[in-house]
Parts: C-alpha cells; structure tokens; sequence
C-alpha cells in the first residue's frame, strides 16, 4: 500500500492539490445552489430557550415507558412548540429507545411561556362533540343547520367558538389546557375545522388497547380497533347509547390529545361490548398514527425537567463573539509559531491550516442543511482546540522530515522517507482522537455534545488536508531550489537543523 | 527558536541526552507524591460539582450597577432558598447560584432580581437542573470515562504491543487522578463542560504517548540483533529524539487552548469556555508530562523483564557498554560511528530509518 501511494503523491503532487482545491469550491457551490450560506447557531450564540425533558410514566400509573410513546410524545410536544409561532423552533429527541430526552430549542425570548408549556402531561378523552365548524367560522351556525344554540352550550362558550380561528397555528393552542369537566372549544390537529366539546366522558386511561389493522375481504381499508377496560367498557357504552341517534354533528365521539382534535368519528351504534372499530378512508399511516394517539392515551407520560437554559440574545452575541475571539487569537499565535521555528517550511503549515479552515467552514455549512448541524460555543471550542492538533500533524511530518535531513538525505529523498513514517504517527495518532471524539459524543448530553462533533469533524479534516494539501505541497517546495539551498529562511539551514557543515554537505552531494 | 532546532540536532543524534528512564524512580516517587496528595485532596475536600451535577439553578443579570448584596437581597426577599451562592463577574454582571427549584419557585426568583435592577425578566441568562438530571449526568460522565479507556486500550494493544498499551494506560490514569486531585485542591467547578474537556485531553494525552512510542518501536526493532543497547537505552533514545516534537506538539496544542482560556474567563467569567480550557489546560500539562516520564519509563521496566531483554543487557554489558543507568555515553559511543556507516546497514539500531524505501514490516 505505501510504495503505490507514495509513487502517486510523488508522481502528481500538483493534480492531488488541484482535485482538493477543486473538491472544496465544489462543495462550497453545492452549499450556495442549497441556500446554505451561513452556519447554523446554536441557542448559546443567539440567544433562546432550551429545555431538556425526561419522560416518565404519569403519577399513579403503572407500565412502562416504551419507544412509541416517546415517539407520540415529541409529536405532542412539537405541536405544543409550534402553537408558540416561533421561527426555527426545534424538538428532538436524544439518545436511544426507552432512554431517550426530549430537547426543546426555541430562539429568541420567549423563555418562561416555553418552560411552562412543554412541562405538563397531555392527556387523552373522549368527547361529544356539539358543535362542528369550519376553521374560521363566526358563528355556530358556520356549518350546521341549526339557528338555535345546542342543548347545552353556553354563552361563554358560544363566544370564545365564534373568535377561534383555528386556521391560525397560534390558535391550535395545546398544553393539556382542557379542564376534564367542563365543555370546551378546540381545534383539530390540521387546522381544518374547529368544535364545541362536551365534558369528558371517557378518558385515555380506560383504553386497554388499540390497534391498526386492515380489512382484507371488506372494502373498510384501514382501520383501528380499539379495546376498553371494564370501567371504560361501561362509560363508552353510556356515550355511544347516548349519542347514536342525535342528528349530525352530536353523534359524534372526538378523541382529543393534549386539547386538540385528532378524530371525531360518528356512532354508528351503541357499543356496549367494549371493542369498537372506527372506519373510515384510513391510509396506513393514518390508522397507525390514531392507534399510536390511542396507545399513548392509555399510558400518558409526564416530563421531569432536566435542564432548562435560558440564553438571552445579549449573552449569544457576548459568546459568539468570545468564541470567535478566542478562535482568530489561537490560530495567529500558532501561525506566529510556526513562523518563527519553521521558517519557510511555517507557509506550508499556515496554508494548509487555511485548507482546512475552509473545508471545515463548508462543512459546517452543508451539514446545516443536511442534518441540522448547529455550531454552539462548546462546538466553536472544539475547533479551537482542533486547530492545535491539526498543527501537530504538520509538526510530525516537519520533525520527520528534518531527521531525515540529519541523516544525511537530501530534502527531495527526505520528503518521501519522512512521509512514510511521519503517515503511520499521523494516522495512530488521529485514530485516538476519532475514538475520543465518537465516545465522547455517544456519552454526553447536551450542548458539550457539539463538542465531540466538531472534533470529529475536524480530525477527519485534517487527516484530507495532510494527505492531499501538505504533503503534495512540500513535495512541490523540496524541488524547489531556495528548499534546497539551506538558506536561513527556508527552515533548512544547517544551523536550524543542528548539523555540522562540512558533514552535510558532503552528504547532500551524495 | 532556531537554537531550540540545535537542541532537537543534538538530541537526535545522542550527543545531548536526558535520562529519563534510568532515573525512572525519581519520577514514579514524584507522580506518587502527586497523586497521594490527589487523593487527600479528594477526600478531604472533595470535587466542588456545579449545578448540572448536584442539580441546582443559576441566574445571571447582566446591568451596570450590580453588586452581590443587592442580588442577594433580592433572592431573600422572595423567602424561598436558604442556601444561595452570589458571585459577581466582571464589571457588570452578578450571578446566583441555588439549589433545584420548580418552575414557579424559579420564576419568582427572576421576578425579584428583574425587579430589583430593574432589566428585564428575558434578559436574565437563566439555567435549572432537576436533581435526577445531575444523577444522569454524572453516570454518563463515568460511563464515559470507561469506555474510553477500555476502548482505547483495545486500541493501542491492536497497534502496538500490549505492553505498551499497558504503558500507555497507566499514564493516562495517572493523569486522572493528577488533574481530578487538582480541581479538588483549587476547588475548581466541575461541569460537564470540565468532563469533556477532561476526556479531550485523555485523547490528546494518548496521542503524545502514540507519538513517543512509536519512536521506542521503530528503535527497539532490532535491538536484540544488534546488541548494542539495551531496551532501555534505545527507548530512551527515542524519547530523547521526540523530545523536541513533543515540545512543539505541546506547545502547538497550549496556544489555541490558551487563548480560549484568556478569552473565556477574561470575557466571560465562568461558563462552557472557561471551563473546557481549564480543563484541557492543566490535562495537557499532565499529559505531556505523563508520556515522558510516567509511560515510556514504564514500558522499559516492563519489557526489561523479558529473558530475551535481560539477555541482551548482560551481552551489552559484556560488550564494555554501559549499564542502564549511564546512558548518555553509551548513547554516544554507538553514535561515534554513525557518520561512517552506510545508509543501508540493517544492523543498526537505528536501522528503518536508513532503509526508507523499505516497507515496514508492521505497518497497517
């Protein structure tokens, strides 16, 4: 493997370099054709809310905390986060099956009404429904019939119906907000019709199981089947008796989720058995995400609070502009150094930290766009601390090279010998580095998290830049006669090598 | 700088030694100080954690004008925590420290301080962490640190010899017990910021000893064939010889950390920056130290026990050379005759250097 690389970075150094040269513009024109033309910030640098959830079974409940309803939970918690309005509002959720957090970022100031708003358990019932409206009607006869306010609705409840507008995403409100007891208004989940509920009926607990099937002789498609318990047996009974024969809309059941519609199927007739179907033109995935809402009904999770860090837009710009600080001061004291002890072989150090500088930069671009990359200050810092250890890649070729020299080889002889030993130090060395970096990302939590990616990330670099930047560059350089010619500058000069003069000379003219 | 470069010329060729190994009792005596003291400390005083390990919440106002009394007084007026740390940072900024508080708990605390300066309540940089947060945290901390080692150890005996990985270990637990004994005796803030810098400088730690080591394999190679050093001398040699990488290396890698340390705490006081420098700080002191005197030193009192080492010893000393402990001369008796020796001279102990074009039998 080494004498065909080496034949090859000897052979073509310039054409190594060019298609590195060529592969970064490349990269940075992909970013611009994507639109990606800044890095993404971190809610450190910009300012915002972040809150970490740890889901956890309800108080009072018994069961496990499984994958799916983690997953239901996010959902919950995105449209809770969404209702807020915010521009670039982000949940995930971190780690892996059972273990994981859910990581709510919001940017800008609007800390308290988020901590407050994601914390609470969402709740699964069923209600009758009323009233069914379009999004955006001012009545409550916007789409029914009837003149008359329904049996039962009050005045109140008829005003605050008229004012929603539920095509408005701040208006699908959730938050688990709906009192159990009392009839509310709510929207449902897409924003296309909005209801005046009765009181809960039958609640997500009485669920024992729901399931998305479909029917293979039939012509019902997908549908969901759907089991209570004995207590929830008796109380869907009641309603489903109740409700079948009331005309449209009030013979219909709503399974509301953290307060907003999910479903509202008709009764077709009282189901006292305590298995019901609901039919309808499902999609797959439709079934499986109302079984899921199901599902999650019967076991809700509650949030402990992990973390909550509120960053106001102030202390962001305070510590992008510390980060980026700290960053130009480190890179110009080690070019500095460089300069000073390399002397000429310090531009070959400066211009591939420039490389990877670039590739890193585009980098963090396109992954911006490709997997949500966000640079937080532990992430800046990482780079930082990267720039330190991409010089040392330089150093152990630099220091190889120079032993070669002392040897007694000529610079251009130097350059390949080095390499082949100074590439094995590089690769050991960096391979520690990359096992640190991925350790440390599986292992963290959080914002240090950024940390470990940007190290990575740049380790990764620096070995691209060391094989295709540095290596074919002072290839170039030692055919070059001032390299040669051991002038002070050049980083040769028998005095920086600590050679004696006459010796080296005789070996150079070997 | 360019007399450092002589030093690295003279150092290379043996004229200028520094014994490391054969007064390796010296050192292993000063780590043990060390680290007895690391343990005192830690006993005694323990690590002061900061508030995403004990659980807690943190309030910083950032106004011209605040002074710790009134944030305290502030805090007190709301009658809800007895316990409050109040620091002032910088010019213009004051934090406070409490322990876990629910949310309403932590919104009248913002309250009373917005009201007492009179900013606004988004202004304040808030931070809060449940109590079984901080037990999470703190168990993927360990979780971390031993994967780490386990995983890098796996590593390092795949590359080079298990010895070495051994070797390697050892000094990079020592510099746990250095670095942790340190923040327990300054009383430093553990943060995760401090972990992760922490395992950084674990990795870079290594990468100071792979670099070294691999020096002490390419010289030991064929040390047994040549017989003129002994394991120990060559090893030396080889840190004698990267001593001036080493140098750089360090160096290199202190400048960028440096600086986020002066900026850090210089602009910012107490936070994710100071806290990762610091840490990365004092490990790369450690660590540079370590593989110098704590890992190679180790690997030569490990690998001199083999018979085939012990072997080569009596037949170096037999040969008129010098025992272990004098290794300067003998250092330069072997290297009296390097410039008369051909490049192609397998016999040398310093023999793949001179072969280049050669393929290293272990390369991977």
């Amino acid at each position: 493997m080494s004498s065909n690389t080496s034949a090859k970075t000897t052979g073509r150094p310039g054409r190594t370099m060019a298609i590195l040269l060529v592969s970064i513009i490349a990269l940075f024109a992909i970013a611009f054709i994507q639109g990606a033309t800044a890095v993404k910030l971190g809610l450190d640098l910009r300012g915002g809310t972040s809150v970490t959830l740890q889901p956890r079974i309800a108080a009072g409940e018994s069961g496990k905390v499984t994958s799916e309803a983690i997953d239901q939970a996010v959902s919950i918690i995105r449209q809770r986060v969404n209702s807020l309005g915010v521009a670039e509002s982000e949940v995930s959720s971190q780690g892996s099956g059972v273990n994981r957090q859910i990581v709510i970022s919001v940017p800008g100031d609007t800390g308290r009404r988020v901590v407050e708003l994601v914390g609470q358990t969402a709740e699964l019932r069923f209600r009758q429904v009323l009233v069914e409206g379009a999004a955006n009607a001012t009545s409550l006869t916007g789409d029914t019939a009837t003149a008359t306010l329904p049996a039962g609705v009050t005045p109140e409840v008829a005003a605050k119906f008229a004012t929603l507008d539920c095509s408005l995403a701040t208006s699908r409100q959730a938050g688990g907000g709906d009192d159990a007891n009392a009839q509310i208004v709510a929207c449902d989940r897409a924003g296309a019709s909005k209801f005046v509920l009765s009181n809960a009926e039958v609640v997500g607990r009485d669920v024992s199981k729901a399931t998305a099937a479909i029917d293979q002789q039939g012509a019902a498609g997908w549908y969901v089947s759907l089991s209570f318990n004995n207590d929830g047996t008796k109380k869907f009974g009641d309603i489903t008796t109740r409700v079948v024969s009331l005309p449209t809309p009030q013979n219909q059941v709503a399974i509301v989720l953290d307060g907003l519609v999910v479903s509202a199927p008709r009764i077709n007739e009282a189901i006292v058995s305590g298995d019901a179907q609901i039919t309808g033109s499902f999609s797959q995935a439709e079934a499986q995400d109302l079984a899921n809402v199901l599902k999650y009904g019967a076991l809700p999770l509650a949030f402990d609070r992990g973390e909550v860090q509120q960053v106001s837009p102030t202390l962001g710009a305070d510590q992008l502009r510390a980060g980026l600080l700290a960053g130009a001061l480190g890179l110009f004291l080690v070019v500095v150094y460089s300069m000073l002890y390399y002397r000429g072989l310090g531009l070959v150090s400066v211009g591939s930290l420039g490389i990877a500088a670039a590739l890193v930069y585009v980098l963090f671009l396109l992954l911006g766009k490709w997997i949500g990359f966000t640079l937080t200050l532990a992430g800046i810092a990482g780079a930082i601390v990267a720039i330190g250890i991409t010089a040392d890649s330089f150093i152990v070729y630099f220091e190889r090279l120079r032993d070669e020299v002392r040897e007694g080889r000529t610079l251009r002889s130097a350059v390949e010998s080095g390499w082949l030993r100074a590439r094995h130090t590089i690769i050991v060395a960096d391979l520690v580095s990359l096992i640190a970096a991925v350790l440390l990302y599986f292992f963290a939590v959080g914002g240090v998290r950024g940390f470990a990616f940007t190290l990575g990330l740049t380790t990764l670099v620096d070995l691209v830049v060391v094989f295709f930047f540095t290596k074919p560059l002072v290839t170039i350089m030692a055919s070059r006669k001032f390299f040669n010619s051991g002038s002070a500058i050049s980083g040769f000069s028998q005095k920086s090598l600590g050679i004696a003069p006459k010796t080296s000379t005789a070996k150079v003219g070997e | 700088m360019s007399s450092l470069a002589g030093i690295g010329g003279r150092l290379y060729r043996g004229e200028k030694s520094f014994d490391f190994i054969g007064k390796r009792r010296r050192w292993y005596a000063f780590s043990g100080i060390l680290i007895i003291a690391s343990l005192f400390a830690l006993s005694v005083q323990g690590l002061k954690l900061g508030i995403e390990f004990k659980g807690g919440s943190s309030f910083r106002v950032t106004h011209s004008g605040v002074t710790v009394e009134a944030a305290r007084a502030a805090v007190n007026s709301t009658g809800l925590v007895s316990e409050v740390i109040v620091q002032k940072i910088g010019s213009d900024k004051v934090q406070v420290q409490t322990g876990a508080l629910s949310t309403l708990e932590s919104n009248a605390i913002q309250d009373a301080l917005a009201a007492k300066f009179g900013v606004k309540v988004e202004s304040i940089d808030t931070q809060s962490v449940g109590p079984s947060w901080g037990k999470e945290i703190t168990r993927k901390a360990l979780y971390g640190l031993i994967a780490f080692i386990v995983v890098v150890m796996l590593y390092l005996a795949l590359a080079f010899e298990p010895k070495m990985a051994i070797a390697a270990i050892v000094a990079v637990i020592h510099d746990v017990f250095i670095t942790v004994g340190i923040y327990a005796l300054v009383g430093f803030d553990v943060t995760p910021a401090t972990v992760i810098g922490f395992l950084t400088i674990l990795g870079y730690s290594l990468y100071d000893t792979v670099v070294v080591f691999d020096k002490v394999r390419e010289n030991t190679r064929s040390v047994t064939s040549s017989g003129k050093m002994t394991y120990s001398q060559a090893a030396n040699l080889a840190v004698n010889q990267t001593l001036v990488r080493s140098f750089n290396t360090s160096l290199v890698a202190l400048l960028p950390v440096g600086s986020i340390l002066f900026v850090g705490a210089g602009l910012l006081g107490a936070g994710t920056l100071k806290d990762l420098s610091l840490a990365l700080f004092i490990g790369l002191a450690t660590g540079t130290y370590s593989s110098i005197f704590i890992a190679t030193p180790l690997l030569a009192a490990l690998r001199e026990r083999e018979p085939a080492m012990q072997a080569l010893r009596k037949r170096v000393a037999a040969r008129g050379g010098a025992t272990a402990s004098s290794i300067s001369q003998s250092t330069k008796t072997s290297n009296s005759d390097e410039r008369s020796v051909t490049a192609v001279n397998d016999d040398r102990p310093r023999g793949p250097r001179n072969q280049p074009k050669r393929k290293r039998k272990h390369r991977r």
